[in-house]
């Protein structure tokens, strides 16, 4: 495959680093360096982290009272909307692959680059236009449909900016595709010598998985955003059911991607969770083959089971029967995961830097997250708690409690290979603990109030709930606390931080081989690849001491 | 072995480039595939729930377009593939010369897909409130029509665009085709977009006629 024989010699400079490479805009915004897009796409999934996180904001302030407070019913519906669009598509589906998968992955294969990059540079560019398609529609005036689009309100009814909310997910799609795309060529073609498919780090093959999803669901649901698009500007739709359309016809289409971007969010977590986990107990990975094996069925599986949002919709009930037998199915290389993460600990010398911590965090919220997805998976259960709280409070622990607890795990392990500089562990794992509180305090009462019956989407309720909501909002404060908390310590590091050397965590992994910041073309010599990943051993460690 | 100048600094060597660049072709046919797979999607399903109302409407539909465009796209599948051909055989000129071909005919489809659309307005196969056909789920054929041919038509235009810029940097030697993908790649966009057609052809004109 990679013919080193015939590499000529290495285009790098021999100073300078990629940060060093151009101090102007025009270096920043027309950059082809996988590095720099990166860079790039922290800015900007960043942004729409926190634009998402104002409208929490606004849904905790809303829900502390039980009557109307500062927002209408019409008011709550559009916050709620812009909550759930700009978290999903602009934030949660993006936000790994695009900032650490993109830093990432042509370092940890022995790359100079991903393998079209500038298509790479095309695919920020999508995400921006479609983001700023997105903000256009919340200026103008919001969406009301939920996240989700049903139709016929979305395709017909709804008087809110609909089309060009629509239209900014499927330029955005687009990018994420290309990213998509982008990955799959690279791992197959620009993989560094010995670096063969069994020795790829997990964090690379949970982006193979990711990528698969992201290019053979999201068209279908840009096709299904074209098909709203044209019902709602030309009139030539499909949903209509004055004239025999079918409204839960878009809802499988919908759910069709939908449901597999919930992978799209988790899996490239499950990876970082690994590099993680197994530096910091200095152990071989468990398993490794099944964890690969593991990855790959959630992926394949995951296509089969996005029934079980529709349980109470109307499908045949018999479908119904086989979505949720599947539902349970993809639960088991989920919980292999889980315990080969547990069994990579076992006998492992274990320190608790902030990384470990944001991944131990991951582990128990993702079980807990996982383990509720079981009731929902199953028929009864699911008809009791459908359309209530339970169903946020689990889908926020796999999102939220789960996916940005590994992306702050992931941010926080390789901060000093991306900037260089080390920053202060005792803060970072302050807000990693207060993380893991706020987290719980804010969506833990949450299954409590679904589980008592107090329905999702409303601005009101009754004042039974109260206390419960009332324990969330105050949950989210700490929760708002410990995100914000990185911006300070994490730009102190970069202006004034001690540098950090090649490997500060005594890392394997071919992106530790470099320099931090890694040079323009991130080796200076093709680098070598002799041995399994994750060769930790406490022998090499004692030896070390 | 050939200049470095044609590989791109991510590669090492052309086969790595060539590779790369037919794997990422493939895979974006993939993707591709599902985007008008969702269309098919939607499609069957009405037309296993409506039968009828989608045999009334697609009588309507005027087949003699749809055959000619059938010919002429099938024929521009012939020509682009004499273009990588002859490319490859080192005959840039006669290279260019079927491209041109390949492009000419590619328009000549969107002429005759706008002597149609034309036709159907005028016929009141526009749904809405002008629409003449009864039952209304015959509304929901021809949304689907309107919304595959439109899509597809979408990819054609892309696909002449794609087209002349090969032919122009082939007018200026800007890379050598022997060596480059860059006709083949294309050449495979261009079959699928020629492929969905050979789909939509029986899906939109043919039902009711036997
Ligand atoms: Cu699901």
């Amino acid at each position: 495959m990679t013919d080193i024989a015939a590499l000529p010699p290495t285009r790098a400079g021999l100073h300078g680093n990629y940060l060093s490479a151009g101090h102007t805009v025009a270096s920043w915004l027309f950059t082809t360096d996988h590095k720099r897009i990166a860079i790039l796409y922290i800015a900007s999934t960043t942004l729409f982290f926190f634009i998402g996180g104002a409208a929490a904001t606004l849904i905790r302030i809303e829900l502390f009272t039980p009557d109307s407070g500062i927002l209408t019913a019409d008011g709550y519906n559009r916050v709620f909307t812009l909550h759930g669009v700009i978290m999903v598509f602009f934030f949660l589906v993006p936000v790994v692959p695009s900032t650490l998968g993109n830093f990432l992955l042509p370092l940890m294969i022995g790359a100079r680059d991903v393998a079209f990059p500038k298509i790479n540079l095309l695919s920020w560019y999508l995400s921006i236009a479609g983001g700023a398609l997105a903000l256009y529609s919340l200026l103008a005036g919001g969406i009301d449909t939920g996240w989700t689009f049903y139709t016929p309100y979305s395709s017909i009814y709804s008087n809110s900016f609909v089309t060009a909310t629509a239209a900014g997910i499927f330029v955005a799609g687009f990018g994420s595709i290309a990213t998509g795309l982008n990955f799959i060529v690279t791992i197959h073609t620009l993989r560094a010598r010995g670096m063969t498919w069994f020795r790829l780090p997990l964090f690379v093959w949970s982006l193979y998985a990711t990528s698969l999803i992201m290019l053979l669901a999201t068209p279908v649901l840009a096709m299904t955003m074209v098909l709203i698009i044209a019902e709602r500007v030309f009139g030539i739709g499909v949903f209509d059911p004055e004239r025999g359309g079918d409204p839960i016809l878009f809802q499988h289409l919908f759910w069709f991607y939908s449901h597999p971007a919930v992978y799209i969010m988790i899996l490239p977590g499950m990876g970082i969770v690994t590099e993680i986990i197994t530096c910091f107990a200095r152990r071989r990975v468990f398993g490794y083959e099944f964890m690969v094996y593991a990855l790959i069925g959630i992926a394949v599986i995951g296509f089969f089971v996005w029934g079980h949002h529709m349980f109470v919709s109307g499908q045949s009930g018999y479908a119904s029967l086989v979505f949720s037998f599947l539902s349970f199915l993809v639960a088991v290389p989920s919980a292999i995961k889980v315990f080969n993460w547990t069994a990579t600990l076992y006998r492992g010398e274990i320190t608790f830097p902030a990384p470990m911590l944001y991944a131990l965090g991951f582990v128990g919220l993702f079980t807990l997250g996982g383990l509720t997805g079981l009731f929902l998976a199953s028929l009864p259960v699911d008809i009791h708690v459908t359309q209530t709280y339970f169903v946020v409070a689990h889908f926020h622990y796999i999102m939220v409690g789960g996916m940005v607890s590994a992306l702050f795990g992931g941010l926080h392990f390789w901060w000093p290979k991306i900037t260089g500089k080390l920053y202060s562990d005792s803060f970072a794992r302050f807000a990693a603990v207060l993380m893991f509180l706020g987290f719980n305090f804010t969506f833990f009462p949450q299954f409590i109030l679904g589980y008592l019956g107090m329905p999702r989407r409303y601005h009101a309720y009754p004042p039974e709930f109260q206390v419960w909501n009332v324990l969330s909002s105050a949950g989210a404060v700490i929760l708002a606390a410990a995100y914000l908390m990185p911006l300070g310590y994490f730009a102190w590091s970069f202006l004034w931080g001690e540098r950090a050397g090649s490997n500060p965590w005594d890392a394997t992994g071919l992106e530790w081989q470099t320099a931090s910041p890694p040079p323009e073309h991130n080796f200076e010599a093709p680098p070598q690849v002799p041995e399994v990943p994750y060769d930790y051993h406490p022998g090499r460690e004692s030896a070390r001491d | 072995m050939t200049d470095q100048a044609a590989i791109a600094e991510q590669f090492d060597d052309l086969a790595q480039q060539r590779e790369a660049t037919e794997i990422g072709i493939w895979a974006f046919l993939a993707t591709e595939v599902l985007f008008f797979g969702a269309l098919l999607v939607c499609y069957a399903v009405y037309r296993y729930q409506y039968p009828a109302a989608f045999l009334a409407a697609a009588r309507e539909a005027n087949v003699v377009f749809g055959t000619v465009n059938a010919a002429l796209l099938l024929t521009s599948s012939m020509t682009v593939a004499l273009a990588v051909r002859m490319g490859r055989a080192g005959q840039a000129r006669l290279s260019g010369h079927a491209l041109l071909a390949t492009v000419a005919l590619g328009l000549g489809f969107l002429v005759v897909k706008a002597f149609e659309y034309t036709g159907d307005i005028q016929d009141g196969l526009f749904p809405g409130p002008g629409f003449r056909l009864a039952p209304p789920q015959t509304q929901i054929f021809w949304s689907l029509y309107w919304i595959m041919t439109g899509v597809h038509a979408l990819h054609l235009i892309v696909g002449i665009g794609v087209l002349l810029t090969i032919f122009v940097l082939l007018r200026r030697s800007a890379f050598d085709p022997r060596h480059n993908t860059t006709v083949e790649v294309s050449c495979l966009y261009w079959h699928f977009v020629d492929i969905v057609w050979i789909f939509l052809y029986p899906l939109l004109y043919l039902p009711g006629r036997s």
